[in-house]
């Protein structure tokens, strides 16, 4: 039976899904702190396809590949209590800064030093960012096949995999040769929890980290440096206020809420003014 | 003065509307720096193809026409491309932020060592100075994306290196025909020349298209609800409004997420953009995220039990009270009038 390196591609991220009042400073920069540091949603259904894989073929490897500080190492140590092998943290102030293409890089270069890889799975996008760059530029610079938007594995043999991929209107399975590389979306199976015995039989699992020097990579290529794109400027959304028309706001009247006289009203002002009908 | 690339998208031999939107956007930026607009066409059974495009002002069409180009994969596309925008050197190229184009754009962008920004909601042309070096860039085209969960807008430059790519999304930008006569030039490429039998190592081996099922993103009235809805149940009332609106249902993705409606009617940030005449918010706080997706329709309504719902502020129309009240009271108006 065949075995497969399987490398997984995983973001630690700041948990945008949770931004409250407290999120952004008042000079329209972000307040990390206030969020929580999380696992990339859609990193999780790519390792959950990982570790189904090596379900299937026993003697399967799952290596976690991330970048990030120090404390990213949580997601390394996150994918081995749900039953990776190990893997390894890219971390370097040269790195820091990195827009899609430094990223890209940088990844490109811990999987050659890993070597041994049959397929490389990640996430569709972070949600930091959610460009959806990184899994294909990855791909080009290791001049691997890459499949997107990918839903489900239906097959694996030695020489490819077969998937099915979520596409504009529609879905469609795709056949690639091995070794390639896919992104996962959110909507593919969820990952399974942690395993009791891993959290314990594996929780002295050392990380190793590895610099810009470990990785053979070029200084000028990583970080803020390497990336072609610079932001100009952020802001704060901020909307237009409008003048509006109230219906059923008068103090006296908020608490039953606009009544039937006032709904005919705007009814046929919109009416009169063929905005409906 | 190097051109402006538009990439366009083909449903079989149709172009996609979020090209036809690039054209046009393509059209107005080569207006304002003078230089031609450009477009590519890659696919199989294209003959006539150029009167879908030329029209919106294309001075160059560049077709590669061959069996083997449809339907799309990833590495036949992305090596036409890298090869002709190493022969032509364009200053900028957009294509559209769907599955396709955010597919090709980074594996594009990764062979020609450019930045590539994501998910664009406009594009404007200005002036960038570099802080460190005091070096000022003139023309580079800003790429204006909501960026961390939609709770900013960011501008992306690219300062030393081209192309600029960027791609954009779906009904953000306007569509419009420029001259249905327009002249332009047709260069039909020929496709060994850039592609290569490595290059189609990959197979679709089948492929399900399912009807849509809706037309958000063309309707010009479109009742949404979010949380306040309830329930799977209260979005029920939404389609009996919609009916007799002749509306679309949409929804943010605090209902999506609670199970209320399917996943493909959401919009904001991470779901649909769309800019109806009007639009009717129901039980929705208006979060950002979700109003990315709707703040330009022309006309807003919100009807919320809260008088200080963070929506009203963009509302033309508030309407104040609880959904299962106001809903029921509009239907029989509705019904009233249509009599």
């Amino acid at each position: 039976m065949e075995k497969f390196n399987i490398i997984v591609l995983a973001k630690q991220v700041p948990d945008t899904r949770q931004v409250g009042k407290d999120a952004m400073n008042a000079d329209g920069t972000i307040n990390r702190a206030a969020l929580p540091a999380v696992f990339n949603p859609e990193d999780l259904n790519a390792l959950e396809q990982a570790l189904a894989i090596k379900d299937r073929f026993p003697g399967s490897t799952v290596t976690m590949l991330t970048m990030g500080p120090e404390r990213a190492k949580e997601i390394v140590m996150e994918g081995v209590f749900r039953g990776a092998d190990g893997g390894y943290l890219l971390t370097d102030r040269l790195f820091a800064g990195a827009d899609t293409l430094a990223t890209s890089y940088a990844l490109s270069t811990a999987i050659r030093k890993i070597g041994k890889f049959d397929i490389i799975i990640g996430g569709r996008q972070a949600i930091d960012g959610d460009t959806a760059q990184v899994g294909p530029q990855v791909a080009e610079k290791l001049g691997l096949n890459q499949i997107t938007y990918v839903e489900e594995i239906l097959e694996m043999d030695s020489k490819s995999v077969t998937v099915k991929r979520v596409i504009t209107g529609g879905v469609e399975t795709v056949k690639a040769p091995l070794p390639c590389l896919l992104t996962v979306n959110g909507s593919a199976a969820p990952c399974r929890p942690r395993n009791a015995r891993l959290l314990m039989g594996r929780k002295n699992y050392e990380v190793p980290a590895w610099t810009v020097a470990d990785v053979n990579a070029d200084p000028a290529k990583c970080g803020l440096s390497g990336s072609p794109t610079k932001v100009k400027k952020i802001e704060n959304i901020v909307f237009q206020a409008k003048e509006s028309k109230r219906y059923g706001a008068d103090e006296k009247e908020i608490a039953a809420g606009a009544d039937e006289k006032e709904i005919a009203a705007l009814i046929e002002e919109l009416a009169v003014n063929h905005i409906i009908g | 003065m190097n051109s402006i690339f538009v990439y366009c998208e083909l449903e079989g031999v149709q172009v996609a509307p979020v090209s036809q939107e690039l054209l046009t956007k393509g059209r107005s930026l080569a207006n304002q720096l003078g230089v031609k607009l450009e477009a590519i066409a890659i696919g199989s059974g294209l003959d006539g193809i150029e009167k879908q495009i030329l029209p919106y002002g294309v001075d160059v069409l560049h077709i590669f026409d061959d069996k083997a180009l449809a339907p799309y994969t990833t590495a036949p596309h992305s090596a036409i491309l890298v090869k002709l925008f190493q022969e032509e050197q364009p200053q900028i190229a957009l294509m559209g932020a769907t599955v396709i184009g955010r597919d090709l754009g980074p594996r594009v962008s990764s062979a020609l060592g450019s930045g590539l920004t994501a998910d664009c909601t406009n594009l404007e042309i200005g002036e960038y100075e570099d802080k460190k070096t005091g070096q000022v860039y003139e023309n580079l085209l800003y790429q204006i994306r909501p960026a961390f969960g939609g709770n900013i807008i960011a501008t992306i430059v690219n300062p030393d290196h081209r192309p600029q790519m960027a791609t954009v999304r779906q009904g953000v930008m306007k569509n419009e025909i420029l001259k249905a006569d327009y002249k332009g030039e047709i260069v039909k490429h020929k496709v060994s020349d850039y592609v290569s039998q490595a290059d189609l190592a990959v197979s679709v081996i089948e492929r399900h298209m399912q009807k849509p099922s809706h037309h958000l993103d063309s309707a010009s009235i479109v009742v949404a609800g979010g949380y306040g809805m309830g329930s799977r149940e209260g979005f029920d009332m939404l389609f009996k409004l919609a009916e007799q609106l002749h509306a679309e249902v949409g929804a943010s993705r605090a209902a999506v997420d609670a199970g209320f409606v399917d996943h493909d009617r959401q919009i904001g940030q991470t779901g649909l953009t769309v800019r109806p005449k009007l639009y009717i918010a129901c039980g929705i706080s208006g979060q950002i995220q979700h109003i990315a997706g709707m703040r330009e329709s022309s006309l807003i309504m919100s009807i919320n039990q809260d008088p200080d719902a963070p929506i009203n502020a963009i509302a033309d129309y508030v309407v104040t009270g609880r959904v299962e009240d106001v809903i029921p009271k509009l239907i029989r108006n509705l019904k009233e009038i249509s009599k």
